[in-house]
């Protein structure tokens, strides 16, 4: 089951240059949570504060209050061990090049001591059925490597891999943008299954997506949330005349 | 209407000189004579070594520890082990060395230190190999007499900058996003540098040591003085041990006719090794591993 | 055009918690991986570990350093800077002076290059711009294969095969034709300067072609074009088009290959003749600093002696290491940082 987030006060540097402004939102449990805007407004950097990645570029850091269900991640637990809660997918596909497939999607759970090999077997099923892949590979689990996919099943692995270690939250940076409309369809009715375990939040720079897979969406504009409201309220009556501009096409 | 042009005429239409045509055709002539009297030096090199040596070798030459002065027989086979042997031990240090700063430098040293540590590679990497003898020499040898260990030493200290710029080359050749993945499952950073990033890059890495090792297996300076040589076995660290390269020079150096032979011999092989290596990570190098390890 | 929110969720400031925003207790796998160790100290370790490799090689080099001077002490206080300047090196009466090694490795060298250089390039151009696109790959293959071939095979194959050609047939051809330069004088044995030379050009082609045809192939196209285009032969366009830009690197190149005959030994040793004279002529035989160490290193007794010849590595060592790092340079400057591998 998944897990409501909540941030306060949340601001993000890159070395000196502020990329968010005191971002103040709370991210439903359960449900498909879109984050929109122009490029270079943040939406990224947003995400990758939820589960810490942002830090690991260097000079880069983030202040605030980050509460994933009960707790604040930015307040004492290492971040190895917050993302271990998380799960990430990101723009292009990534599945380890010299790991099976099979591997792939254990990986998360191997490189931090899961040893019991009756129940990896079990979890790798079902982590690929989540992701819709199975029927595809089950197969050649174990000779294939992860990389001779193709693009979009490469990315179902990639959701496979990152749903193996049950996350409470499933993060998405714009993870169709680099499939054919083919995948991307197939990957979008997989967000929609999986909303109902999962809290997710994807970052996605297409509105027809947003509009299409998520209930709640966050407007974004140069590190500011200017508006966040029911999919449904943002794309037909937004309150916000930025909003209303973005999304009428009239800039981004 | 007047004319306008500066050029005459024919300039477009006028034929490219003669001089031009002949300077052209002299410089293909001898670019590609150049070519001819290198690939025959090369050509050359290779054939005496196979002409010379080939008669030599037989299965005395790789079984056999050297004769005594005037006796004939005898081969190399102790020299051959300890060429493996000293490179064995100098492994034991320059592998592990060299992979940890190139793992330093990939991964943690994108800065100005890095970069003093980069260049201090290429510095030691231009160390000529007598001078390197010396210095084990002097830490080694001195007050301890000649050794294995000193030798491989000299050799640790030959193939770690090799072996670092190697590493790190292809440790840059990840891309970024698959350290990414691993963080983002939650691995903490070190186990992601060798248990991902290292692994990925791993072929590329093991192309980078045989390389040192195919290197440094021919080299004779920097054992002069501290491996020395030997005609008997050796296995132990603190003892002198013959190695190939140094008995082919103690041969070749000989008024012998019959150590002339041996020598040759001798040469034949360790050329025959290192080719073989070379040949082989070139092998590797082209299948599915990543791409730019040459 | 609304302006109120409606019905939004809840925004910021602390909420009532709902009973889905409790950690909810993870199934048995996740788990495991929450009980695992969050501390940063294996981390930390890591990177000092792996930070004191890297530190090993500032150490090794400081290593080296410290080991020649300390052991040319004795020899430095004993004579100073004349060792550089006096030509008597006299092991019997403990008289060193370094003169000849450093005329020889200086003229060796120099030799080497003079013939290396034109080859090289040649090589270098035919291999890039001249040739087949099928030939270029086994072409620069056997380039690669000069490289690895080991120093005492260049000097086996030098003092059987080299030497006696140069005594038989180039030696007398020389001197008859060309020994009015002063050049070419006194017996042809074969071993001496002029063996020592053509052995040192065959060892150092391979550094200085490879890193020529590196920074050839990285002139951009739209250079031989533009020459190609005003109407130049091929010949032509090589020279301005690619030659031209290419100049720094290719100095680089060269510099790099003459630090590697500075430091060259065994093959120099066997072919030399090892007798600390300074002559004129090519054909007499000379000393050079590596051989004098690989020649009496092993037998010297006395401590002077020994301290004299360690003064001659630590002479030699930093003159290749300011050649090395001037070539460095510029190899850089033209390449931009990528790690030059004109050394295997």
């Amino acid at each position: 089951m998944g897990v409501g987030i909540q941030v306060e006060k949340l601001d993000a540097w890159f070395g000196k240059t502020q990329a968010l402004h005191d971002i103040n939102i709370n991210i439903a449990a359960n449900h498909a949570t879109a984050v929109i805007g122009p490029s270079g407004c943040g939406k990224s950097t947003f995400v990758r504060c939820l589960n810490r990645m942002h830090e690991t570029i260097p000079q880069a850091r983030a202040e605030g209050r980050v509460r994933i269900g009960e707790v604040d991640i930015y307040n004492g637990t290492s971040a190895t061990q917050i993302r271990r809660r998380i799960g990430m997918v990101f723009q292009k596909p990534n599945p380890f090049p010299t790991m099976t497939i099979y591997d792939n999607v254990a990986s998360g759970l191997k490189l931090n001591g899961f040893r019991d090999r009756r129940r990896l077997d079990e979890i790798v099923e079902r982590s690929l059925r989540y992701a819709a892949l199975w029927e595809e590979v089950k197969d050649t689990l174990r000779k294939k490597s992860g990389a001779s996919l193709s693009g979009g099943q490469q990315q179902r692995l990639c959701i496979a891999r990152a749903l193996a270690v049950e996350p409470q939250v499933l993060l998405m940076d714009e993870p169709c943008s680099a499939l054919d409309p083919i995948s991307t369809g197939k990957i979008e009715e997989l967000i929609f299954q999986l909303k109902e375990k999962f809290t997710i939040v994807i970052v996605t720079h297409n509105m027809q997506q947003a509009s299409r897979v998520a209930e709640f969406t966050g407007f974004f504009l140069m590190g500011k949330l200017i508006e966040f409201d029911k999919t449904e309220k943002i794309f037909t009556t937004p309150s916000n005349k930025r909003t209303e501009d973005y999304i009428t096409g009239r800039f981004g | 209407m007047p004319n306008t042009t500066l050029l005459s005429n024919d300039f477009a239409a006028a034929p490219v000189s003669v001089r031009r045509r002949l300077t052209n055709m002299l410089a293909t002539g001898a670019a590609a004579g150049a070519v001819l009297l290198v690939l025959l030096s090369l050509g050359a090199i290779f054939v005496y070594l196979v002409y010379k040596g080939i008669g030599a070798i037989d299965w005395n030459f790789l079984t056999q520890i050297p004769k005594p002065v005037g006796e004939s027989g005898g081969g190399m086979a102790n020299a051959i082990a300890g060429t493996a042997y000293i490179l064995l031990i100098a492994s034991a240090f320059g592998v592990p060395i060299g992979i940890g700063a190139g793992i330093y430098l990939a991964e943690y040293g994108r800065h100005r230190f890095g970069d003093i540590v980069r260049f201090t590679a290429d510095v030691l990497n231009g160390v000529p190999s007598i001078v390197v003898g010396i210095v084990a020499w002097a830490v080694v040898v001195v007050g301890h007499g000649f050794s294995a260990l000193a030798g491989s030493v000299a050799l640790a200290i030959m193939m770690i900058p090799t072996i670092t710029r190697a590493t790190e080359e292809m440790l840059l050749l990840v891309p970024n996003t698959v350290r990414e993945a691993a963080y983002g499952l939650g691995v903490s950073r070190w186990r992601t540098t060798l248990s991902i990033t290292l692994r990925t890059a791993s072929s590329g890495v093991i192309t980078g040591i045989m390389l040192a090792f195919a290197r440094v297996a021919g080299e004779t300076a920097p054992l002069l003085f501290t491996a020395f040589g030997n005609t008997y076995w050796n296995w132990k660290l603190d003892q002198p041990t013959a190695a190939l390269s140094l008995q082919i020079y103690v041969y070749a150096n000989s008024p012998f006719d019959e150590w002339h032979r041996q020598a040759w011999a001798g040469a034949l092989i360790l050329i025959v090794l290192i080719v073989a290596s070379i040949s082989a990570v070139r092998l590797v190098a082209g299948r599915g591993m990543l791409k730019g390890a040459n | 055009m609304a302006n109120q929110a409606l019905g939004t969720p809840p925004l910021p400031g602390p909420q009532p918690l709902e009973k889905t925003a409790v950690l909810v207790k993870p199934r048995g796998e996740a788990d495991v991986l929450a009980r695992t160790g969050s501390s940063l100290w294996p981390d930390r370790i890591f990177s000092w570990v792996m930070l004191s490799c890297a530190l090993c090689i500032l150490a090794l080099v400081g290593l080296i350093v410290y080991e020649l001077v300390k052991g040319s002490q004795l020899s430095w206080h004993a004579s100073g800077w004349k060792f550089l300047y006096h030509s008597d090196w006299d092991p019997v009466n403990d008289q060193y002076g370094a003169l000849p090694f450093a005329y020889g490795t200086i003229v060796s060298s120099l030799l080497a290059l003079a013939i290396a250089i034109p080859l090289a390039i040649g090589v270098a151009v035919f291999i890039t711009e001249m040739c087949p696109r099928r030939l270029r790959g086994p072409l620069a293959f056997a380039t690669e294969l000069l490289a690895a071939i080991p120093s005492i095979i260049y000097g086996i194959w030098a003092s059987f095969i080299l030497v006696p050609l140069l005594r038989t047939y180039l030696e007398p051809f020389l001197a008859k034709y060309f020994g009015w330069t002063g050049l070419f004088e006194g017996p042809p044995l074969g071993i001496g300067m002029l063996a020592a030379g053509i052995i040192l050009a065959i060892m150092v082609i391979p550094i200085i072609s490879s890193i020529t045809r590196e920074v050839m192939t990285s002139v951009p196209q739209q250079q031989r074009e533009a020459v190609l285009a005003l109407g130049a032969t091929r010949w032509e366009m090589i020279w301005t088009g690619v030659l031209r830009n290419a100049r720094a690197g290719i100095l680089g190149g060269i510099i790099l290959g003459l630090g590697r005959a500075l430091g060259e030994t065994m093959a120099v040793f066997m072919v030399i003749g090892n007798r600390p004279e300074i002559a004129k002529s090519l054909f007499a035989p000379g000393y050079t600093m590596a051989s004098v160490l690989a020649n009496e290193f092993s037998e010297a007794s006395g401590d002077l002696y020994l301290s004299a010849l360690v003064e001659i590595g630590l002479a030699l060592f930093i003159v290749t290491i300011i050649v090395n790092i001037f070539a460095q340079i510029l190899v850089w400057t033209v390449t931009r940082g990528t790690p030059a591998r004109g050394n295997a």
